[in-house]
């Protein structure tokens, strides 16, 4: 697979918000291109809205997002579909329709009112199926399907886009466990062979620090702390950003850090001790 | 290209092929149906009319005892059923597709009643005929239309809120017109008819040009935002993630659906539940293989033609074309409803 020419992404000094209420103060980040950037935060936090800020579906109130250097606010929308995708929380499969019929719907920004359906389009679509293994329910109706095919089916229709950079919010909710790492497999997979930046939310921390590059941890609409997996999920950290007691071990399966949660129940003495500690 | 990637390309070029000839053949068997149910309304009313000497109408010769049942009475009437049909059915599913709720048709949501009360408002109360009647009614229409949106609108407009606004300011905009038409006690009950469920009554060539003209204008408008539509079916976000203008693509599918369906409305009057009825029936022939925009207007210019002719010559008693399709139309809106009330409130 060729590896195609980067795109920076960048936030600069964004405050937004819904209405009157704010959700975002004065963010400032870079995306790493190329890599895996994974959002994390509490409920509430302002991850999906920065997401969306990020994405042009919403617009910050001040501030802005760049697309090379380029405020993506005053970018042609097709054009900014062509080069950054994003896949919503929830999108809407209409009734009956068929896996390739959704998939095919990820050209939209590559055609134009009167042209008509090329190759190339035919090719997406088809490496879109292969690269989500989803091309034996091709003509399966999408409502048929069980959530983890559905859901590699709507990243098939984001990867039919052909964009560089791939947002995602919140991908493996309503996911069971083997799901989710699947799903986070197929986007590392994508990572690998096309090169494509991908930045989601999601909820689970340890598999964010499993499968993240880059993470990104937000408190209260602001950027708590940023980096690798290692630097971000400390004990210190988690217990800021989330308000909770907990202990950082190293995952014995992937190397990268661990984070174990405790409670005031189901604890042995050793861990009382270090809750009482701190 | 590896052989087997070529191989694997065939089912997906296969399935757009199938959808796109279905699609088509769907489109044209409707054509037909249309036809046929044209060609019925010109030659068969009261007395038979030969096609022949229909046709000699057509192409105006003048035809002893044909001339004026065909060329001034049936024609009339059977070509301005299908033009209020087609403004209907592509109107109404273009505001269901948007608002994706099949309940979001303006006949429920207050439009047509908007469009309606201001044609008789104009009629009755300002003496005004004619074209200035429709451009009231376009102008009645789009002003319902934002204070619909506008009052159900806070943080974004919830599709299910504005279905419910909306028949509110429904209700108060039929029971405005009840209340115009009493002050008219000069008018005969068809005339009133007209304005409660629609009618093609009386219809008349002179009518057929303004509503062919704005049907062209937004429908072609609405043709042009066919794509964007059909990506609106997967949600806002998804469409935007698609680089679709979705603020644009809403205001200029409001503006050209409801200027067609007021336009219909000032001359047929609000046919009952065209609007509401042609896409989903429409939907269920078409089944995902294409846009259903035209497909849906050849649905609604069906039904108001077959409902006409059987309001006219089919039952006891002769009825306005609205009669007929509300009887239609409204099991479809209980099943509806049941069926909401069925999945706990989501539409």
């Amino acid at each position: 697979m060729n590896v195609k020419p980067s795109h920076s992404l960048s936030v600069q000094n964004v405050s937004a918000g819904y209405g009157d209420v704010a959700v975002l103060h004065d963010l400032d980040l870079v995306i790493p291109s190329g890599k895996i950037t994974v959002i994390v935060g509490a409920n509430a936090c302002g991850k999906s809205t920065l997401l969306r800020a990020m994405s042009r579906l919403l617009a910050p109130a001040k501030g802005q997002v760049l697309l090379d250097g380029k405020a993506i606010h005053r970018t042609p929308p097709k054009e900014l579909a062509r080069t950054l995708g994003l896949l919503p929380q929830s999108p809407i499969a209409p009734e009956g329709i068929t896996v390739a019929d959704l998939v095919s719907r990820g050209r939209h920004p590559h055609q134009g009112l009167f042209s008509r359906w090329t190759r190339e389009d035919d090719a997406a679509v088809e490496a879109a199926l292969v690269a989500t293994q989803t091309m034996d329910l091709a003509e399966r109706p999408v409502d048929e399907l069980s959530g983890g095919q559905r859901q590699r089916v709507w990243i098939a229709m984001a990867l039919a886009q052909q964009t560089d950079i791939l947002l995602l919010d919140e991908p493996t909710t309503f996911l069971d466990i083997s799901h989710q790492v699947e799903v986070l497999d197929l986007l590392t997979d994508l990572n690998d062979q096309r090169g494509t930046t991908v930045v989601m939310v999601l909820h689970d921390l340890n598999l964010a620090a499993r499968y993240a590059d880059h993470l990104i941890a937000m408190a209260d609409g602001r950027v708590h702390v940023t980096g690798a997996p290692d630097d971000v999920l400390t004990e210190q950290n988690v217990r800021q950003v989330f308000g909770l007691d907990n202990c950082i071990v190293t995952d014995p399966t992937s190397g990268r850090p661990m984070m174990l949660p405790i409670g005031r129940h189901r604890m042995t003495r050793d861990q009382h001790l270090k809750e009482d500690r701190a | 290209m590896t052989g087997t990637a070529l191989a694997s390309i065939n089912p997906i070029k296969q399935g757009r092929r199938r959808r796109a000839r279905r699609h088509g053949s769907v489109i044209l068997t409707l054509l037909v149906l249309v036809l046929a149910f044209f060609v019925l309304a010109l030659s068969l009313g009261q007395s038979f009319t030969p096609p022949g000497d229909v046709l000699r109408v057509l192409l105006g010769e003048s035809v002893p005892g044909a001339s004026f049942t065909v060329g001034q009475l049936r024609l009339p009437r059977a070509l301005l059923s299908i033009l209020a049909g087609l403004s209907f059915g592509m109107g109404g599913v273009a505001f269901q597709i948007m608002l994706r709720n099949p309940l979001a048709s303006p006949d429920i949501i207050g439009i047509s009643s908007g469009a309606s009360a201001a044609a008789v408002f104009s009629i009755v109360l300002l003496s005004l005929s004619g074209p200035l009647v429709s451009v009231v009614a376009v102008f009645a229409g789009l002003g319902v239309a934002l204070c619909v949106y506008g009052l159900s609108s806070r943080q974004g407009v919830a599709g299910t809120r504005l279905i419910l606004v909306g028949i509110g300011v429904s209700a108060m905009l039929d029971s405005f017109v009840a209340y115009v038409l009493s002050q008219a006690p000069s008018w005969t009950l068809q005339e009133a008819m007209r304005w409660l469920t629609g009618s093609v009554n009386g219809a008349q060539l002179s009518q057929v040009l303004p509503l062919l003209v704005m049907l062209a204008l937004c429908g072609g408008l609405l043709l042009s935002r066919a794509k964007d539509l059909e990506a609106l079916r997967l949600g806002d976000d998804t469409a935007a993630a698609l680089g679709v203008k979705v603020t644009e693509t809403r205001i200029i599918v409001i503006m050209a659906a409801v200027g067609m369906i007021a336009t219909a409305t000032a001359v047929t009057g609000p046919i009952a539940f065209v609007a509401f009825l042609s896409g989903p029936i429409a939907a269920r022939i078409v089944r995902n293989s294409g846009s259903l925009l035209i497909p849906s207007a050849l649905v609604g210019a069906t039904l108001v033609l077959a409902g006409d002719y059987v309001g006219q010559f089919l039952l006891p008693s002769r009825y306005p074309v609205g009669v007929v399709t509300g009887a239609l139309g409204a099991p479809y809106l209980i099943y509806l409803i049941v069926r909401v009330n069925r999945s706990g409130g989501s539409l």
